[in-house]
This record gives C-alpha cells, sequence and structure tokens, in this order.
C-alpha cells in the first residue's frame, strides 16, 4: 500500500508540473519556475549526497565537484555538438557515475574525515582544471544559448521546471529503492562498523564503489541542466561552495537515514534561501544554513523526519 | 590423534603463519588445524597472538607468510566477506553491533548476504536463531541498548545466521558472571551438536577446560603447546608461560 501511494503522489505531481508548464492551467510569474528549479536541483543534490553520507555514512564534500563536472558535460557536448538537453542529462550522468567510480576507487581505504578530506581535494583539483581548459572558457567561462522557446512547453525556463521535477523523482525514487533494498541494508551495516559488515558477509569494497557511483550519477544529472539554465557557465558558479554546503546541510535537516529526509530539507532550506534571496539579500543564504545546521546538530540530530517520528512515538 | 588417516575431515589448516606488525612479529610461523566438528580452545597469555591468529583466520588482517586453508581452498588473498561466504564466521571480542538497527535487524544482513535467504524468510529464519541463543524477546530491540551478555549473544547470533562450517567465537565471556558464562557455554555446546566446528578463544580457564575437546596455546606468537585439556595443563613450558620462572 506505501509503494502504491510513493507512486501515486509521484505520478500526481509530475501531472501538477505538466498542467502547470505545458497547458498553462494558472498562469504563473516566471520567476517562480526560475526559483522552483533551484529548489528542484537541490531535491537531486541532497538526495544524492544522502545516498553515500547518510546511508553509508560516507561525508562527500565534494559535491561541488560532481554538479559543475555535470554542468561541464553540457557546455563540452553544446560545443561539440550543440546536443539538446534530453542527451546532455544521461551523458553527464555517465562522465559523473565514473568520476564517482573512481573517486571510490581512490578513496576507498579512507575513513571517516580522511575521506571527507579527499572527496573536498578532489573538488578542488577537478575546479583547477576546468579553470585552465581554454575549450569550456577557463577562468572567463562559456556562454550557452538556450532556445527561447520550446513546444509544447512554451518558454524554455518552463521546460527546464518540468524536466527537473522529472529528475528530482527520479532520484528520490532510486534512494527510495536503494533504502528499501538489500543494498541499502548493506549500505547501513557499513555505516554501523565496517569491520562487522565485512565479517557477516557484506562485500563492503563493491557496495562502497556502487554508492559512490549512484551518487556520483545523480548529482552529474542535477548539473547538466546548469549551462541551459543560467546560460552561462564559469568555474567560481558551478564550484561554488553553495553546493558542497547545501548538499550536506539539507539531508541533515531533513534527517540523513531516510529518503523523506533530504527531500524535505531540500524543499525547506531551498525555498527559504530562495524567500530570502529576493526579500532580503543573496548573501544571507549561507548564515540561514549555518543557524539551521547549528540548530538541528545540537537539538534535532535526526532531522525533521526524527522529530516528527519522536512526536508521534512511533520510529525506533 | 587427529589426522587425516585416522577418518577425521580436516577443515582449517595454519601452515606456518607469520604476522608482523613494524617490528614487532605478533605471529611467529604458528601451526594449527581443526578437524571438521571439534570444539578447539585457543589460549594464551595476554599478547600471545591469539586475536591476530583469529584476525588472519577472517581474513581481517592478511598474514606476512605462511598459508590458510579451509576446507581445501587457500585463504590468501581473499577478503573477509568471501571467506565468510566459504563458511568461517566469527564474533568480536568487543562486540560490534549494528547499532542503528534492531536485534533482528542484525541478523539480516548475513542472513540476506551469505545465506540468501529471500527477504520474506528473513524474520522466520532469525527468529530461529534467537530462540536458540535465547535473544528471540530482545528481536525487535534495538541492538545498541542491550545489555553486555545480551550483546554477546547478538554477537554468536549473528555469526550463526552466516551458516558457518567454523565459528571463531573470540572472548565471548569476558566480563560476563559465572552464570552467564554458562549461559554461553550452552550454547556453544548447542552450536556444536547442530555439526559446526569451534574454535573459542578465551581467558576463563574453567570454561575453556569443560569446552575444548582439545587446547592449543600461544606464547609471544607461537605455539608451545598442542593437546588434550589434561596434556596442556600439565605441560610445564604451558606453566612458565602464564606463571613465569
Amino acid at each position: 500500500m506505501k509503494l502504491n501511494s510513493f507512486w501515486l503522489w509521484a505520478v500526481l505531481i509530475a501531472a501538477a508540473g505538466a498542467a502547470l508548464t505545458i497547458f498553462d492551467v494558472i498562469v504563473i510569474n516566471k520567476f517562480i519556475y526560475f526559483a522552483s528549479y533551484v529548489v528542484l536541483q537541490y531535491v537531486i543534490l541532497a538526495t544524492a549526497w544522502n545516498i553515500m553520507g547518510g546511508y553509508m555514512g560516507y561525508v562527500n564534500f565534494g559535491s561541488a565537484g560532481f554538479f559543475a563536472v555535470g554542468a561541464y558535460s553540457s557546455v563540452v557536448l553544446y560545443k561539440l555538438i550543440q546536443a539538446p538537453l534530453l542527451v546532455m542529462i544521461p551523458v553527464s550522468g555517465i562522465v559523473c557515475a565514473l568520476l564517482g567510480l573512481g573517486m571510490g576507487y581512490l578513496t576507498l581505504r579512507l575513513r571517516g574525515v580522511f575521506f571527507a578530506i579527499a572527496t573536498l581535494a578532489m573538488a578542488i583539483v577537478l575546479e583547477t582544471l576546468i579553470t585552465n581548459w581554454e575549450y569550456v572558457g577557463g577562468a572567463s567561462g562559456a556562454y550557452v544559448l538556450r532556445p527561447r522557446t520550446i513546444e509544447p512547453f512554451g518558454d524554455y525556463i518552463e521546460f527546464l521546471f518540468f524536466v527537473m521535477l522529472i529528475l528530482a523523482i527520479f532520484a528520490v525514487a532510486v534512494a527510495r529503492w536503494v533504502e528499501r533494498s538489500k543494498i541499502g541494508r548493506g549500505f547501513s551495516a557499513i555505516r554501523d562498523d565496517e569491520l562487522a559488515a565485512e565479517c557477516t558477509g557484506v562485500p563492503t569494497l563493491k557496495l562502497k564503489l556502487l554508492a559512490t557511483t549512484i551518487s556520483g550519477f545523480l548529482m552529474g544529472i542535477a548539473g547538466a541542466p546548469f549551462a541551459m539554465y543560467v546560460g552561462f557557465v564559469e568555474p567560481a558558479s558551478a564550484f561554488n561552495l553553495v553546493y558542497a554546503v547545501n548538499s550536506i546541510a539539507m539531508p541533515m535537516i531533513g534527517g540523513a537515514t531516510t529518503w523523506l529526509g533530504p527531500l524535505v530539507g531540500a524543499l525547506l532550506l531551498g525555498t527559504v534561501q530562495q524567500v530570502a534571496t529576493v526579500t532580503i539579500s543573496s548573501e544571507l543564504n549561507l548564515l540561514i544554513v549555518g543557524v539551521l545546521l547549528v540548530f538541528f546538530v545540537i537539538a534535532a540530530p535526526d532531522g525533521i523526519v526524527g522529530l516528527v517520528r519522536k512526536w508521534r512515538g512511533g520510529g525506533k | 590423534m587427529t589426522d587425516i588417516s585416522s577418518g577425521t575431515e580436516r577443515l582449517l589448516d595454519v601452515q606456518g603463519v607469520v604476522k608482523r606488525f613494524g617490528g614487532f612479529t605478533a605471529l611467529n610461523g604458528v601451526d594449527l588445524h581443526v578437524d571438521k566438528g571439534e570444539r578447539l580452545g585457543l589460549i594464551g597469555p595476554n599478547g600471545s597472538g591469539k586475536t591476530t591468529m583469529i584476525n588472519c583466520i577472517s581474513g581481517a588482517l592478511a598474514n606476512d607468510d605462511g598459508k590458510i586453508v579451509f576446507k581445501g581452498v587457500t585463504m590468501d588473498g581473499k577478503k573477509p566477506n568471501e571467506r565468510t561466504q566459504l563458511g568461517i564466521a566469527r564474533s568480536f571480542q568487543i562486540p560490534k553491533p549494528f547499532g542503528t538497527m534492531t536485534v533482528l535487524e542484525n541478523l539480516a544482513i548475513p542472513l540476506e548476504y551469505v545465506s540468501r535467504t529471500p527477504p520474506r524468510q528473513v524474520r522466520e529464519k532469525a527468529m530461529d536463531i534467537l530462540e536458540t541463543i535465547g535473544l528471540a524477546e530482545r528481536a525487535d530491540q534495538n541492538s545498541g541498548s542491550l545489555t553486555q551478555i545480551d550483546m554477546r549473544r547478538l554477537e554468536l547470533a549473528r555469526a550463526m545466521a552466516a551458516s558457518p562450517d567454523l565459528l571463531i567465537s573470540d572472548e565471548a565471556m569476558a566480563g560476563l558472571s559465572s552464570n552467564e558464562v554458562d549461559d554461553i557455554l550452552d550454547i556453544l555446546f548447542k552450536l556444536n551438536e547442530r555439526g559446526i566446528t569451534i574454535i573459542m578463544i578465551e581467558h576463563i580457564m574453567r570454561a575453556v577446560m569443560r569446552f575444548s575437546e582439545r587446547i592449543a596455546v600461544l606464547d609471544a606468537g607461537q605455539k608451545i603447546a598442542d593437546g588434550t585439556p589434561d596434556e596442556v595443563v600439565n605441560n610445564p613450558e604451558v606453566e612458565r608461560a602464564y606463571l613465569g620462572e
């Protein structure tokens, strides 16, 4: 029954997205699409981060690196063959999945804080590489001209919003599937005690590589439409620390042990950030994240989902 | 007494295993064998290399020299999870439960990963094992909140869930009361009756003497004695290792 209700919600939300963008059931300010796009992008990033960070306990500080590689894969495809968005997304995903696999392979002996530092270092190395790569514009960035309109959506931003909505549903569905599968239980065993997991038959190396690959793929597809969205990609914005920080903060605030956590965290924090950007200042974003993160780490380590479960008297 | 010619089947054969940590030699050419269905006690003073030996057998550490053969297969280069798949299970001296999971979920990991139990049968099979071990009423409790004795039980139950041929129990009784020691001993006897070969590492001599059919003694990385409990306690070298000159 639960399975049905998840997919029912997924279809309903996708249908609502289609109704808004294709049929313009309600005519809304175009800015809403721009803002919602960013929130949905964070839903994917937070969900992707959580597969490694929440389920398996491996904290990735390099989310911005994956996101940017996703975005720059699109830039390359655009420059090479003027590829359409629907080609960019899977290609970026695969590039980042391979990047995740490589990172997993190189860092598999590292644990805890050393793993976190290695991921951060990887993001910095990637940024340096891209900054010095003339083909994609180097430090000064590259323009990607998106079409003004696309049928049947009308304005291209409506299309981007719809695509991001579908990708977000896909990412959450993947995370939910992982969480409920044998793989997810293996991840939890690794998080709780890696040696005990190994000695109870869990192939920890394979599972770790699988986690970095899945997580990388999802971060890649989150970054793929970025070039089309902003029209101009440069290293400083694509590798922005905000992506790394939000990818960690959103699952922590939402609750890192379930697929619902990053979803709730990203929707909430992402929306607050967008509202704050418009009403107060864009510089306030990180401050809000910081304050909320400190609060949640101290007062509700299991996040919002954990708090709700506690209030209901359910859960563990 | 226990060679192949007498009809018993050799399950584990450790041949001249060496393990060094930097300049320190923790195991210096140790030979050890266990036959199918046997109950072997492995004893020795603190720091004699017992746990290092188990870590080498289970694959948590790689031996620097020598060979470990299990069911006729050389274990060198095999990861712990592969050895568990082949039938070596262990418990840990300091319990390592999967702390965010319930007792039952702890067992589900080896049941799914080693015994390939379909998800629908996991609960039933786990409850079977928990009944045997005496943890059934704790099945849905969070494993992080168990008492010491129950954590030891969980260690054994989780090792059992991997349906092993060889169970290595690493000081499962340390720090337990006399009654609790008997409880754990009963469990180990029960498991042995079901055909599981057991290596028991223990400091509690009463338990080792009662349980073991054969005892091997390690001292400073070398095997100094190997025989029946009576032979071993009367061995002058064993006495020297424990009591000094």
